[in-house]
């Protein structure tokens, strides 16, 4: 198998109804137009991947998807039904999800205590209402083995896992706690080869069970190597999406960087960018 | 349990022993330092030290420094420093003074009321650093100086003139409260304990020790209640979530900013009982009251396995941070040592200290 394929083994039926769907989303900061029209959706068990250059909005955009910006223009449907999100909250409570590259972990506690941070099931009433240490240890380790990572115990510091690991500890802290779209900004973006390839198999794991993922990234490799479909995003504008088999890395790194520049840069360097 | 998780071992993962395990506990280090402080006293200080008397002895001040030092402790594993809690002593204890002796309110009144005073100066600190995101050390430095000077002001203003606030006792005397802040508890048992011949007794019969002094129920009180919250609780994972990195801790839905001004009324809070405690006990309130007892607590809880940059740390290693303390400040002088001795050991034990912390830091992240 080929980097290309993978870990890509599932076909999502191509015709399941969208769980997001953002239709033409601007957004102003000011005098600054971050998005100029932008048209994305999520359907159940597919990862779709948002690639871009610094600068081509994909952080606005995502901000927007997660409930952090409200769009300018366009509209949120969720379900088919129009959403109008006016906190993080609220898009969390919808089930979006996000995975930013800090990750909201803290290396000093434990893998349980980062995985229930906020969200610490209780037992007992009154004052002596405490935290479910049990059902949260054994959830914490069946999870993560879920992923494929044995931790050493649950009480095992975040401190000490790879970066990849780290990343999947908050991907599944996602999906445990509900959701059906689960935004990874950037996730392999400052990993090595062997930590890319299991965050690449942890997100399909995920889409298995029914998630939507939207995976941005500015590695066309990666993204061939897990995405289902491509959207591009250039100067706040989506320059299209294509499904998978139907584009060559090729043409989408042209595209993420605007065309004609790069094909240039590229023959000067032989090719190696 | 039959659907525990199987772990599958990792080839990798070498096994830890019990040395590891116990040493990324953050309060192993104050454990292992009572237990050398012991016994460098049980070879060097007379016998008296280690007897029923003498351990109350030293225990006395160790309680009273230790109440500050879990709220240092907690606050500081929130994140945040808080340098006014020894003014707020003697603030607290010119409130307390003011209430009893000037207003002749009811320990009923005055006590709730003192610890109000001190929960709202403890949240505008809060609210301060918090609003402003300056650092909670300059802010409560600033209080440290505010307090003291309107602890003077205020005493001179109550008491006619001086600097020094008389007859709490006889205004407390009688009042149904009092036993609970002031004086020996468990009476009767040390009684029953000396007719039984278990404890050492006067001549007279009576016991040489006539009860627990109520500020170390206290003590092991809020050591007790410190850790269960830390442990067991989801606010006990707020506050090491809110020490360990802010944004993250927020991001993830922990209501960070009530989490911190908790700990700042907390620690404000352990100030003024502890004010209370020692006023009712010596009947009369001064502006020296608490004084560089800010540090004292921090090194405490610094002792006691807390971070100075938050999210680590624990209440009991606190807990024997100051009894530490008070084992060397009284211990010393059932040695031949001279007795300023003591400051060279608090600065020495600090860095000890701090320098285990770091490694154990280290130990705990994976850093290398």
């Amino acid at each position: 198998m080929d980097q290309e394929t993978k870990f890509h083994h599932g076909a999502p039926a191509a015709d399941a109804k969208p769980i997001i769907e953002m239709r033409d989303i601007e957004k102003h900061f000011g005098n600054i137009i971050a998005l100029a029209g932008v048209s994305f959706d999520v359907r159940p068990g597919e990862c779709h991947c948002l690639l871009g250059d610094n600068g081509a909005g994909k952080s606005t955009f995502i901000k927007t998807m997660s409930g952090v910006h409200k769009p300018t223009k366009g509209t949120i449907t969720i379900d088919g039904k129009p959403m109008d999100f006016s906190s993080p909250r609220d898009a969390m409570e919808a089930g979006i999800a996000t995975v930013f590259q800090d990750l909201a972990m803290i290396p000093l506690m434990s893998v349980t205590r980062n995985f229930f941070m906020g969200r610490e099931p209780v037992i007992g009433s009154g004052p002596f209402k405490r935290m479910d240490i049990q059902t949260m240890n054994e959830a914490a380790v069946e999870e993560m083995r879920k992923m494929g990572i044995n931790l050493r115990g649950p009480d095992q510091a975040v401190g000490t896992l790879s970066g990849g690991e780290r990343q999947t500890v908050a991907i599944a802290r996602a999906v445990y706690f509900g959701a059906r779209v689960l935004i990874l900004d950037e996730p392999t973006s400052a990993l090595g080869v062997r930590q890319t390839s299991n965050v690449l198999a942890t997100i399909d794991r995920v889409r298995k069970q029914g998630v939507g993922v939207v995976f941005i990234s500015h590695n066309v490799r990666h993204a061939l190597a897990v995405g289902d479909r491509f959207t591009v995003l250039n100067r706040g504008k989506t320059l299209g999406t294509a499904t998978r088999g139907e584009i060559t890395p090729e043409e989408l790194q042209d595209m993420m960087a605007g065309g004609q520049e790069m094909a240039q840069l590229e023959g000067s360097l032989e090719g190696t960018v | 349990m039959a659907d525990t998780p199987q772990i599958v071992l990792d080839e990798r993962l070498k096994k830890e022993g019990i040395g590891a395990r116990l040493i990324k506990r953050p309060e192993l280090g104050a454990i292992a330092g009572v237990v050398l402080v012991t016994l460098f006293f049980l070879i060097t200080a007379d016998g008296a030290m280690f007897t029923l008397s003498g351990i109350m002895n030293f225990m006395t001040p160790a309680a009273q420094l230790g109440i500050l030092a879990i709220g240092a402790a907690m606050l500081m594993i929130g994140g945040e420093f808080d340098l006014s809690i020894g003014s707020m002593v003697a603030f607290a204890g010119l409130i307390f003074g003011a209430c009893t002796v000037t207003l002749g309110l009811p320990l009923i009144l005055a006590i709730p009321l003192t610890l109000a005073v001190a929960a709202g100066i403890g949240a505008v600190n809060g609210a301060i650093v918090l609003k402003t995101g300056l650092p909670s050390f300059i802010v409560t430095l600033a209080f440290l100086f505010i307090l003291r000077g309107a602890s003077l002001v205020g005493l001179k203003l109550a008491s006619g003139g001086s600097t020094q606030l008389r007859g709490v006792r006889d205004a407390v005397e009688g009042d149904w409260l009092a036993p609970f802040f002031s004086g020996d508890a468990l009476g009767p048992i040390f009684a029953w304990l000396a007719q039984a011949g278990i404890v050492e007794t006067f001549n007279n019969g009576a016991p040489k020790v006539p009860g627990i002094p109520v500020e170390i129920l206290w003590f092991i009180l809020l050591a007790l209640i410190a850790t269960y919250v830390l442990l067991r609780t989801p606010q006990g994972n707020w506050i090491f979530a809110s020490g360990g990195d802010r944004n993250a801790a927020s991001n993830s839905g922990v209501p960070v900013r009530s989490v911190k001004i908790s700990l700042f009324m907390f620690a404000a809070i352990c100030g003024a009982l502890v004010a209370i405690i020692t006023v009712m006990d010596s009947g009369s309130t001064d502006a020296r009251r608490g004084f560089m007892k800010e540090f004292e607590a921090i090194i405490a809880a610094v002792i006691g396995g807390c971070l100075l940059t938050g999210g680590y740390g624990s209440a009991i290693g606190a807990f024997f941070g100051a009894i530490i303390f008070g084992m060397v400040t009284i211990g010393l002088t059932y040695t031949n040592f001279d007795q300023d001795w003591f400051q060279v050991f608090l600065g020495g034990m600090l860095l000890i200290a701090v320098l285990f912390n770091n490694y154990i830091r280290k130990r705990v992240t994976g850093e290398r």
